[in-house]
C-alpha cells in the first residue's frame, strides 16, 4: 500500500505531565509520573511540565515544582470547578497546540481515563492504555509496556510515527521523586477562551461516596483464620487492615462460628478475590480456601505450623505466632509511615 | 428515543497463552463470544427503551463471524444491527476502531444516547467509547453506574468517581459508558431466537464510509504499534520468614513499604 509520509520529530519536544486531582488535592499518581518524566526527559535531554487544569487551584502549582516539573502550565478558572470532559479536553488541546510535547502522561485513573482518549482522538494520535513499565528511545519514541487480556499477558506499544506520544499509567507502579527544597521551575498561565469552555455536560450534585466495604473489590485484605482464638481478637485483625487501607475477610469456620459476615467468607463457597495484597492470619489454606485467594499480587502468611499448606500459596510464609507478631506489625506502620 | 449498543465479540476466554518462539498470542480453538461488559450496556439500552420507548440497536465492528454477536443481542431484545466489516478494517487500535465504528454510526443513523460498555475483555484499554464520542461530536460520561432519569432534551446519570458519586445531566445526542451491575442483563429468550435468527443486518464495508481516505482505517490507520507480546514475568518470590517476632515484624513492614502499600 501507501507509505506514510514520516514526520519531523524534533519538533515536539517535552515529557508532559497530567496533574490529576479533586478539587485541588492533587493524587500521588501524579508525582509519581513526575519522578518517570524527569527520568525519561533526563535521557533525551528534554524538559519536564506539568499541565494543571481546574479552579482555585494556583496556590498548588508551587509544589508540583518541588516535585521537578521545569514548568507548570497551568489553567485556573471558575468554568472548570468540576471534571467536564469537554471543558478539560478543549484546555488540553490548546496546551497541546502551544507547547508540542514530545509525550504527555497521564494517571490511569477514573478523569485520566476518559480524557486522554478523547485528547488524543482529538489529535488523532496514539494512547497505550494502563502501562506498568515505560522507557523512552534516543529518537524520542516512548516504548510503553502493559498488560492485557486481565494480566495475562504483557505488550509492548510504540507510537513510531505521531506526536503526542500519550499514555496512561497506573498508581502505584513507578516512583515518586523526593521533595526538593530547592525550585528552579516556573509557573506560566495558559490562556484559554471562554467560549472554548462550553460544555454539553451539567453537574448536578455530587455526593460522597461511603468507604467501600465489599470485599470483592478490595486492593487489601488481611485475613482471619481459625488461628484467631476468640471474637475479641478480631479486633487486631481489624486494626491492621484499617492501617493498611484495607477489608477483613475470614476462612468458612469463623462465619459458622457467627464471628463474620458471610459476605467477608473467601473461598468455594464464599468470595473470589484478587486484590493486590492478601495477608492471612492463622489460616490454613484448605483448597476450598484457597481456590478463592490464589490470584491476588502478593500472598503473606501467617502461621505457626511450618507445615501449614497455605505456604504453598504463599509470597511470603511467615512462620509465626500471630498473636506476637502482628501487634508488632501495627506498632511499626504506626510509627513508622502514614498510608496511601 | 433511539438507542444504540456498541458490542465487540472477544475470545471465550482471557486465559491466552504466548508461543515462546514467535511472540504470537496462541488463541487455540478458544471460541468466542460478547464482550461480557458489553451485556450491561445492553442491558441498560432495553432498560431504557421499556421504561421510556424507542428502539434499540446494535452495532460491532470485526471479521464477518462477529456479526452472531449482533444475533445474540436480538435473541435479547434488541431490534436492529449493523456489521461494519473490511479487510481493510484489519489491525485496527484504538485510533482506527474508533473511527471506523464512528463512520459506521453515522451511517447507521441517528441516535440520542450510544452506549458503550467499560471495557473489555481482550484489547482492555476502555478508550474506545470516548474516542468515538470525540470522533462524533458529542459529550460522554464514562463509568456510569445508575441512569437517574431521562429528560426531554438529555439524560441524568451517575458517575462513579473515587471519592464521590456526581450526579450529571449530558444533552442528547450523548454517549455513555455503563459499570458492570449497573443492571443484571437478561438471559437470551428461546423465542426470540428463533423469531430472530434469519434477521436482516446492514452490512457496512470501506466503500459505506463517508471519509474515503484509506490511510485511516486499520492498521495504517492505527498510530499504535504492538512490537511484542510477552508473558508476564511474575515476580512471585517465595520466601520463607523465620526469626523473632520483633525480626518478622520488622521483614513485613520492610516489604510492604517496598511494595507501596505503606507509605514512606
Ligand atoms: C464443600 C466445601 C466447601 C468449603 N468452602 C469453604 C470456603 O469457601 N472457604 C473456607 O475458608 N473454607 C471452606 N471450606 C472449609 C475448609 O475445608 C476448611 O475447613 C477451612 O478453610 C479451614 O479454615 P481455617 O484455615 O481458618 O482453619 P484451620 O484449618 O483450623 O486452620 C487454622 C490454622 O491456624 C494456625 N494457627 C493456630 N494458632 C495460630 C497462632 N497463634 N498463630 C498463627 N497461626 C496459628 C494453625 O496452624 C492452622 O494452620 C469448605 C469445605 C467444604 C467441604
Ligand atoms: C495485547 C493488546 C494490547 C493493546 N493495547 C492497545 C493500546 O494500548 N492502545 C491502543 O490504541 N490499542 C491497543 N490494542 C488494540 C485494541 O485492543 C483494539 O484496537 C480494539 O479494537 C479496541 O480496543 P479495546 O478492545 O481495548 O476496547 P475498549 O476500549 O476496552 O472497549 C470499550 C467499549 O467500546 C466498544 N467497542 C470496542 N471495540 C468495539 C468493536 N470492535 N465493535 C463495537 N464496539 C466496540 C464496546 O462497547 C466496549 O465495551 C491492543 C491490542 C492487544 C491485543
Amino acid at each position: 500500500g501507501q507509505k506514510k509520509a514520516q514526520i519531523d520529530k524534533t519538533k515536539w519536544r517535552g515529557i508532559t505531565v497530567y496533574v490529576d486531582h479533586v478539587d485541588g488535592v492533587i493524587h500521588p499518581v501524579t508525582y509519581e509520573l513526575l519522578g518517570k518524566a524527569k527520568e525519561l526527559a533526563a535521557k533525551i535531554k528534554q524538559p519536564v511540565y506539568a499541565l494543571f487544569i481546574g479552579s482555585s487551584i494556583k496556590h498548588k502549582a508551587e509544589e508540583l515544582l518541588h516535585y521537578g516539573a521545569d514548568k507548570v502550565y497551568i489553567c485556573d478558572k471558575p468554568q472548570l470547578e468540576y471534571f467536564k470532559i469537554e471543558a478539560y479536553t478543549s484546555v488540553f488541546a490548546e496546551f497541546i497546540k502551544k507547547i508540542k510535547p514530545a509525550a504527555i502522561l497521564v494517571g490511569a485513573t477514573p478523569v485520566g481515563r476518559q480524557l486522554a482518549p478523547r485528547v488524543a482522538a482529538r489529535f488523532g494520535t496514539g494512547l497505550t492504555a494502563d502501562c506498568t513499565i515505560l522507557d523512552i528511545k534516543e529518537n524520542t519514541d516512548l516504548v510503553q509496556i502493559r498488560p492485557a487480556f486481565g494480566g495475562n499477558i504483557m505488550a509492548e506499544i510504540l507510537t513510531p510515527n505521531t506526536r503526542p506520544q500519550m499514555a496512561t499509567v497506573r498508581y502505584k507502579i513507578m516512583d515518586a521523586p523526593k521533595w526538593n527544597d530547592v525550585v528552579t521551575g516556573t509557573i506560566e498561565a495558559l490562556p484559554v477562551s471562554d467560549e472554548k469552555l462550553k460544555s454539553r455536560i451539567e453537574v448536578l450534585g455530587v455526593t460522597k461516596k461511603e468507604k467501600e466495604q465489599t470485599i470483592d473489590g478490595a486492593d487489601v485484605i488481611v485475613v482471619a483464620g481459625r488461628g484467631v482464638k476468640k471474637k475479641a481478637d478480631l479486633k487486631m485483625i481489624e486494626e491492621l487492615a484499617d492501617l493498611l487501607g484495607g477489608q477483613t475477610a475470614s476462612t468458612r469456620p469463623l462465619v459458622e462460628a457467627g464471628w463474620m459476615d458471610p459476605k467477608k467468607q473467601i473461598g468455594l463457597s464464599g468470595r473470589t478475590v484478587r486484590p493486590k495484597l492478601i495477608i492471612t492470619c492463622g489460616v490454613s489454606g484448605s483448597v476450598q480456601f484457597v481456590a478463592g485467594m490464589n490470584h491476588a499480587d502478593t500472598i503473606f502468611a501467617i502461621n505457626s505450623d511450618p507445615k501449614a499448606s497455605i505456604f504453598k500459596t504463599a509470597n511470603y510464609a511467615v512462620k509465626a505466632d500471630l498473636y506476637d507478631v502482628i501487634p508488632k506489625l501495627i506498632e511499626k506502620i504506626k510509627t513508622g509511615g502514614k498510608v496511601l | 428515543m433511539k438507542i444504540l449498543v456498541c458490542i465487540k465479540q472477544v475470545p471465550g476466554t482471557n486465559k491466552v497463552e504466548v508461543d515462546e518462539k514467535t511472540g504470537v498470542l496462541k488463541r487455540n480453538g478458544a471460541d468466542s463470544k460478547m464482550n461480557p461488559y458489553d451485556l450491561y450496556a445492553l442491558e441498560t439500552g432495553l432498560r431504557l427503551k421499556e421504561k421510556y420507548g424507542g428502539t434499540v440497536s446494535v452495532i460491532t465492528m470485526g471479521p464477518p463471524q462477529a456479526k452472531t454477536v449482533l444475533y445474540e443481542a436480538f435473541s435479547m431484545g434488541a431490534d436492529d444491527g449493523a456489521l461494519i466489516t473490511d479487510r481493510k478494517f484489519g489491525g485496527a487500535d484504538v485510533l482506527a476502531t474508533s473511527r471506523t465504528l464512528s463512520q459506521g454510526i453515522k451511517k447507521f443513523g441517528k441516535f440520542d444516547i450510544i452506549l458503550c460498555g467499560l471495557q473489555t475483555t481482550d484489547g482492555d484499554t476502555a478508550q474506545v467509547g470516548p474516542e468515538v464520542a470525540e470522533m462524533l461530536d458529542v459529550p460522554n460520561v464514562c463509568n456510569v453506574q445508575k441512569i437517574e432519569r431521562v429528560e426531554k432534551d438529555g439524560i441524568v446519570v451517575d458517575m462513579d468517581m473515587p471519592h464521590d458519586i456526581e450526579t450529571v445531566k449530558a444533552s442528547f445526542p450523548c454517549l455513555l459508558t455503563v459499570q458492570k451491575d449497573i443492571y443484571q442483563p437478561r438471559l437470551p429468550s428461546y423465542l426470540r431466537k428463533k423469531e430472530t435468527m434469519k434477521k436482516d443486518i446492514d452490512i457496512y464495508t470501506f466503500s459505506d464510509m463517508q471519509d474515503q481516505d484509506e490511510m485511516k482505517y486499520g492498521l495504517n490507520g492505527s498510530p499504535t504499534n504492538v512490537q511484542r507480546i510477552f508473558p508476564p514475568v511474575s515476580d512471585k518470590v517465595q520466601e520463607y520468614l523465620e526469626g523473632t517476632s520483633d525480626e518478622l515484624a520488622a521483614k513485613i513492614y520492610g516489604t510492604l513499604k517496598q511494595k507501596k502499600f505503606i507509605a514512606g
